[in-house]
């Protein structure tokens, strides 16, 4: 197989598991942990704003590693 | 180099040739490029190791534990999830949050208005410019210990210039201005005295985007008649966005572990009005020894900062993409 075909070869890799589209919804989770971590309106968007940010967080680290 | 100086290099290196033991010196033979560039720079990952990483994976243990610095032999029980769900239940953690947001918040609205807008003026190159950008420089090169003790005097009611100023304006008696024991009044002091510090900083950051545009794209947008209304909105600021969200996450980073200023200035008072998160940190770590609580409290800050800075991160590869 030539280098030009291996490069045109497709990606097995699902469309919906792309790296543009997770880091886009790992940064929606963070930002949303944020804003439910500073405020000022209901306590337990507070409690839950940690573990919501860990989760975008750890989603992010891992997600910016999947092919584009 | 000349060449009895060359000479005497050939000579030194044979001399330390020589002088190296022979084991020594067959080993380092044997070594690879790689292998030399980590033993080149295996001390300062070390270093780092020792001085970043493990305090970190330390404090995540101790979050997990009842541990008091205080009682150094009580045995230390593990309490699982104990300490977060206290702390992200705490309703005074929770107001202490909203006091940092606020805090942030305005602080950085205001620096990088201010910053910005000096960044443009000096970017002007009038006469003394570079005069007048080393005096905007002064208050971020004074220690952060020096300017709340002396801003401490400014805002004395009694003999304070900032409390005199603003009784030559607005009439109201200077006795009356107390900007750091009035309740509402405490958060902006400050709010200015942060602003006043670090608003040179983003400037800088600010000056260095408007330098690197190139001229020539201004005189395209002469020749089409583009207004210096529509060269700022579509060349000026897009082009300095990069600069300006890099000093918004710095300062946002910053701002968010704030401590000394808050601590020299007002101490969290009067009452709880500027108790940022720092400030609620260092009391639970430092005057109740509830050390496993505020590791705890430390590892919910760290990750909202690691949060932000992902999220700037991101924003900042995609408008350098345009």
């Amino acid at each position: 197989m030539s280098l030009t075909q291996t490069a045109k070869r497709k990606s097995r890799w699902p469309r919906a598991l792309r790296r543009g589209l997770m880091e886009n919804i790992a940064t929606a989770i963070i930002a949303i942990g944020f804003l439910m971590l500073f405020q000022p309106f209901a306590l337990p968007l507070y409690t839950y704003s940690f573990i919501t940010m860990l989760a975008g967080t750890a989603m992010f680290i891992i997600v910016s590693k999947f092919p584009e | 180099m000349t060449e009895a100086g060359l000479t005497m290099l050939n000579r030194t290196a044979d001399g330390v040739a020589r002088a190296t033991p022979e084991p020594l010196a067959r080993k380092v033979r044997g070594i690879s490029d790689t292998g030399l560039a980590w033993l080149f720079i295996s001390p300062t990952i070390m270093l780092l190791l020792a001085i970043n990483i493990f305090p970190l994976f330390w404090a995540i243990y101790l979050s997990f534990t009842n541990y008091r610095a205080n009682r150094p032999n009580e045995v230390v029980r593990n309490v699982g999830l104990a300490n977060y769900k206290r702390i992200l239940g705490d309703q005074d953690i929770w107001i202490a949050m909203q006091t940092t947001a606020h805090f942030v918040f305005w602080t950085i609205l205001l620096q990088t208005l201010i910053g910005f807008t000096l960044a443009w003026l000096i970017d002007r190159k009038f006469r003394g410019h570079a005069f007048w950008t080393t005096i905007i420089l002064v208050p971020m090169m004074l220690s952060p210990a020096v300017v709340g003790n002396f801003w401490r005097f400014l805002y004395e009611p009694q003999i304070g210039l900032f409390a005199y100023a603003i009784s030559f304006v607005t009439g109201i008696p200077a006795t009356q201005i107390g900007m750091l024991s009035n309740v509402s009044l405490a958060p902006w002091s400050i709010v200015i005295v942060d602003t006043w510090m670090w608003t040179p900083y983003v400037m800088l950051i600010c000056l260095a985007g408007l330098r690197s545009i190139p001229e020539y794209i201004y005189e395209a947008a002469e020749v089409d008649r583009a207004s210096n209304w529509r060269q700022f909105w579509s060349i000026t600021l897009p082009m300095a966005l990069p600069f300006i969200m890099l000093a918004v996450l710095f300062r946002g980073i910053e701002n968010f572990k704030m401590f000394d200023m808050v601590n020299l200035l007002t101490g969290g008072g009067p009452g709880s009005t500027t108790e940022v998160a720092s400030i609620t940190l260092k009391r639970q770590a430092f005057e109740s020894w509830r050390t496993g609580y505020s590791s705890a409290f430390a590892i919910i800050l760290f990750v909202a900062v690691f949060g932000l800075a992902n999220i700037y991160v991101k924003a900042l590869n995609k408008v350098k993409q345009r």
